[in-house]
């Protein structure tokens, strides 16, 4: 059996800088930073009192009000970047063979705020066990594939995949193995998150892994810079349409980039800590870059984990340099989460759309807020700090890792017949 | 109609998202204002912190009509 090569044919996007795939791609390389002081709850006794929030959003534009109840934040993510890509990939509804057509979803957390909210009430009830029928359906990490299932009739196969910051990754990781396995045709994959609630915020701070620059929001997410103190957390997310290419050649789709690969490690170290040296990081690579069937020197872009914290950054780029020699100074690197926060789940999704559309355009967006050189990054390695670099983009890599030592990468190249 | 009756319809209408002239008496939740099992105990829920009383599941049951609902709460109701 020959394997079928998957390529991306829609996209869309929910995330703190752009509410849609042109906005938030047209403020990524523009450098515009998406933190600002939390309006979801009241902060002002925490920590960190910033996040990078959805913005202007009034999710009944989307869904109807009572279906959107029945939501958590998380899922109604789903739904709205879900529907842009469906819309954008343009499929017939009357010869899309809908038990073909799967939705493979990733989130690192599901429905947070639904299941403070119940156990908040239970508490302030007197401890009655008064439960929303609810409660349980919509915060159940699944929930979002359901839901998305239900909504496009997709009868094909339909789960979440739960690696911490890694969950997005996985799920495409999955989509694609599925589809070049001829399992599906199609497969809505990607990832969301909604976690700047009360236990979100108060939660990280306690590990504290969030940086607290309360005065300054908008640099506060600074990959690779001296005085990193935490990343800075997002919510949002991002929908891609994957697709086996003669199906979508059949159908005469707009074909945004190729995926071609894709791997996976496990740092087998510590449940928050990532590996001093990179290991996991290193591995995961090399496992994308040969299940590609590329070499490393054609990789033109990596958009990093880089989340801003001080231990996690230098890792990757120890990895980054071992693994590509000389190569390591000739690619462009940046970490998008300067702009976008860390979406935790949905960081995959949004940063793999981010590639793709950095091979459409050709230009990396930046690592914005960098002011102060760190001794512990090699000051050879292009970091693309603060400006989008205009560059041949053919082939680009993203790197997700989450809490548990959980590594995922995956390669997309410019399409070509 | 008692205020009990219009509060029970303002319920119905904010839950189901369905309009004020469908909350008739005979209107059954399920049959015909589209809720489905869920949403009908999800609206009982509602009634009892609306109105401050706990509705046993026997009792429950036997709700089914906005008009049930409304005979029970009136006939509950302190």
């Amino acid at each position: 059996m020959s394997f079928k090569r998957v390529v991306i044919t829609g996209m869309g996007a929910l995330t703190p800088v752009g509410n849609d795939v042109p906005t938030f791609w047209s403020n990524l390389v523009a450098g515009v930073s998406g933190a600002a002081p939390i309006t979801r709850f009241d902060a002002e006794k925490f920590r960190t009192r910033f996040a990078c929030e959805v913005k202007g959003l009034d999710v009944t534009n989307y869904i109807p009000r009572q279906e959107a109840r029945k939501m958590d934040p998380f899922t109604q993510y789903a739904v709205i970047a879900a529907d842009e890509a469906m819309k954008d990939a343009g499929f017939d509804a009357d010869t899309l063979d809908l038990d073909k057509a799967g939705v493979i979803w990733g989130s690192g957390i599901g429905g947070l705020k639904t299941f403070e909210e119940e156990v908040m009430n239970f508490s302030e009830n007197g401890r009655t066990p008064r439960f929303n029928p609810f409660f349980i359906p919509k915060m159940i990490v699944d929930s979002a594939s359901g839901v998305l299932s239900i909504r496009y009739g997709f009868r094909g196969p339909n789960f979440i995949t739960v690696s911490a910051c890694a969950s997005a990754t996985n799920a495409l990781i999955d989509a694609f193995n599925y589809i070049k396995l001829g399992l599906m045709n199609v497969c809505i994959s990607g990832g969301s998150e909604a976690a700047v609630t009360i236990a979100g915020v108060g939660g990280f701070n306690a590990l504290k892994a969030l940086s607290e620059r309360n005065d300054s929001p908008e640099t506060a997410s600074r990959p690779y810079d001296r005085d990193r103190d935490g990343f800075v957390l997002g919510e949002g997310g991002a929908a891609l349409i994957l697709e086996e290419l003669e199906h979508a050649k059949a159908r005469g789709a707009n074909i945004y980039a190729e995926m071609i690969g894709a791997g996976m490690s496990s740092d087998a170290y510590h449940i928050t800590a990532p590996h001093p040296e990179g290991l996991g990081a290193f591995i995961v690579m090399k496992n994308a870059i040969e299940n590609a069937g590329i070499k490393p020197e054609e990789i033109d872009y990596i958009n990093t984990h880089g989340t801003s914290t001080p231990i996690g950054d230098p890792q990757e780029i120890k990895a980054i340099e071992k693994f590509f020699g000389e190569h390591a100074y000739d690619l462009n690197i940046s970490s998008t989460k300067s702009m976008t926060g860390h979406l935790l789940g949905g960081a995959g999704a949004i940063e793999a759309a981010a590639c793709i559309m950095a091979i459409k355009d050709q230009v990396v967006p930046p690592t914005i807020n960098h002011f102060t050189d760190d001794p512990e990054i090699n000051p050879r390695l292009k970091l693309t700090f603060n400006k989008a670099e205009k560059r041949r983009v053919n082939i680009a890599l993203s790197n997700t890792f989450g809490f548990g030592g959980h590594n995922a990468s995956v390669v997309f190249k410019k399409y070509e017949d | 109609m008692s205020a009990i009756a219009e509060r029970v319809k303002q319920i119905i209408v904010e839950k189901l998202g369905v309009e004020e002239s469908e909350v008739t008496p005979e209107a059954n939740f399920q049959n015909d204002l589209g809720a489905d099992s869920l949403d009908t105990v999800e609206l009982i829920m509602e009634f009892e912190k609306e109105f401050n009383l706990s509705i046993p599941d026997d009792q429950a049951e036997n709700i089914g009509t906005v008009g049930q609902a409304v005979a029970y709460l009136e006939e509950n109701v302190k």
